[in-house]
């Protein structure tokens, strides 16, 4: 019976030629493997967010009147509703955060060389989009931290030249943040973001596939003298016990320290003292505040770091086009420096930003911990691995 | 012969079936993207409003308060007791609101550390622009506390 709809399914689907296919599927082994599990893990808080999000889609109401108390519901009220809540805010920052992780080291790597450079390209695109699923979920509390925010975000956007003023109303649903930018935002977040994320994961995922794992310059050698490790299991079974790992860590988190809800967005009432926004924009938001008022042709002093962040995103999505080095050398060192450059900036603006080096301790942290992690799955190299 | 008569009608067709297909598809985003981008709705043009009495324990206290004038944000400051002033609350930074730092006796900002004088000007930070004033009365009536009414200047 079981073999009869086994080969039934078979027939229609093919799925013993995916089956034969992923066999064949392997990871190089050398000492920067440990570095393939990184995509794996955002992917994993990823579904996270999918979960969380549809249950928390469940009780959540989009409107300035009803968004702040149906949190509190879910947060007081509904079973376990703490805990999905609080999961689904720390997964998304431990998305973002392994986002960064995985993209730095595929940065520093080179593993946007030919022929992976669209395999580059759509995965900073995914950055992007997980950045507009953080600053439109950001708002969906309705809570003061929410509110200004969102007025900061969206009148940022009024700098850029022409389009500016259109951009404000368009985000916004009209001229100030409102219920109606709740609206919008709703939609975009639990809608329009996960559409187009769904695509261009897809696409990045296939590439993966087509294009299989890009092995360093530094450890071609290496990786040429050690046999390279079987998907299935071996590798999909290291993955998954990553995956097992950070299921505890979410569900400690959001038992040790649930997420706070804030007080009520309140549109009459000035910001509260040492106001930050979420880590991953504190840099942004640190720079913003060392410009000074004034003009120059026109042009105010505050859209020029805007302009330059702009431009600085766009050079991070065409690295693959530009660094032609590396694509005929594998090894491009004024790109890594550059690199180099742009992470200090970041860390630094964002110690600073806290006025604390806990930033600087939490990029020590995750270190050891990847290095304890390289030296669990380290591949043994005995012939059962082959 | 037949290719010189053949290529032109060719042409021609796809010239008129790519324009109109542009045309469907510009035919389908206009109405879509004017109904993205939000309809003015004008709103109703406040010309004053009364924001209490010099009584009241706020304003007292924090030597401030943040008053509706429409859907705008005003901040209403009690400079000393007998003179009150008022200002757009909303930063020309990045459109946050202005509270009041009593011990400083300055506007300020708390979202980018943006600071102005009792006059609405930017004095420190990144504000580009001073905050626009408003116009303050006190009406007395007998003995009651006066009443405060915030107007455009």
């Amino acid at each position: 019976m079981i073999e009869r709809t086994r080969s039934w399914l078979d027939d229609r689907l093919g799925l013993s030629k995916l089956i034969e296919l992923g066999s064949h599927k392997t990871v190089p082994v050398h000492r920067f493997s440990v570095f393939y599990y990184l995509g794996g893990m955002t992917l994993f808080f990823f579904l996270a967010q999918v979960c969380t999000g549809v249950l928390l889609m469940l009780y959540y109401r989009p409107s300035s009147n009803e968004a702040f108390e149906s949190i509190e519901f879910i947060m007081t009220v509904v079973p376990f509703g703490w805990l999905i809540r609080s999961i689904h805010s720390w997964s998304a920052n431990l998305m973002v955060f392994f986002a960064a992780l995985h993209m730095i080291s595929v940065f520093f790597l080179k593993a946007y060389r030919p022929p992976r450079e669209l395999t580059w390209i759509t995965g900073v695109l995914l950055l992007f989009l997980i950045l507009g699923f953080g600053f439109s979920g950001y708002l969906l509390p309705w809570n003061q931290l929410a509110f200004f925010a969102t007025k900061v975000g969206t009148d940022i956007a009024g700098k850029v030249p022409v389009m500016g003023g259109w951009m404000v109303r368009f985000l916004r649903g009209g001229d100030r943040v409102s219920g109606g930018t709740l609206s919008r935002f709703y939609g975009w977040h639990v809608a329009l973001l996960p559409a187009i994320t769904t695509v261009v994961l897809f696409v990045h995922l296939a590439l993966v596939q087509l294009k299989g794992m890009s092995v360093p310059a530094a450890g071609e050698e290496e990786s040429r003298r050690r046999p390279s490790m079987k998907f299935f299991p071996h590798f999909a079974l290291r993955d998954l016990s990553g995956w097992i790992f950070a299921l505890g860590v979410l569900a400690a988190l959001a038992a040790l320290f649930p997420w706070e809800l804030g007080e009520k967005a309140d549109l009459f009432a000035p910001a509260y003292e040492n106001i930050r926004p979420e880590w991953y924009f504190v840099f942004m938001f640190q720079t913003l505040k060392l410009v000074p008022g004034g003009e120059v042709a026109g042009i105010e002093y505050e859209a020029i770091p805007i302009l330059l962040f702009s431009a600085a995103g766009l050079l991070l999505l065409l690295v693959p086009l530009l660094d032609r080095r590396a694509a005929r050398e594998g090894r491009s060192p004024g790109w890594s420096m550059a690199g180099v450059a742009a992470l200090l900036f970041v860390v630094g603006m964002t110690c600073w930003g806290y006025a604390s080096l806990l930033p600087l301790y939490v990029v020590f942290i995750s270190a050891i911990l990847l290095s304890l992690f390289a030296f669990i799955t380290r591949g043994s190299g005995k012939a059962e691995d082959r | 012969m037949e290719d010189l008569a053949v290529l032109p009608r060719r042409r021609f067709l796809n010239w008129f079936l790519g324009t109109s297909f542009g045309a469907l598809v510009a035919s389908v985003l206009y109405p879509v993207i004017r109904f993205a981008s939000p309809p003015r709705i004008p709103e109703a043009t406040t010309s004053q409003v009364e924001a209490g009495d010099v009584s009241d324990p706020l304003l007292m206290a924090k030597g401030f308060k943040i008053i509706r004038f429409g859907a705008e944000p005003v901040i209403l400051l009690k400079v000393t007791d007998a003179e009150y002033r008022a200002f757009s609350a909303t930063c020309t930074h990045l459109d946050c609101i202005v509270g009041f730092q009593k011990d400083r006796s300055r506007i300020f900002c708390n979202c980018h550390g943006g600071a102005y004088d009792l006059n609405g000007r930017n004095v420190s930070g990144p504000p580009p622009r001073p905050l626009t004033a408003f116009k303050v009365n006190l009406l007395a009536k007998g003995s009651e506390p006066a009443k405060i009414v915030v107007s455009r200047a």
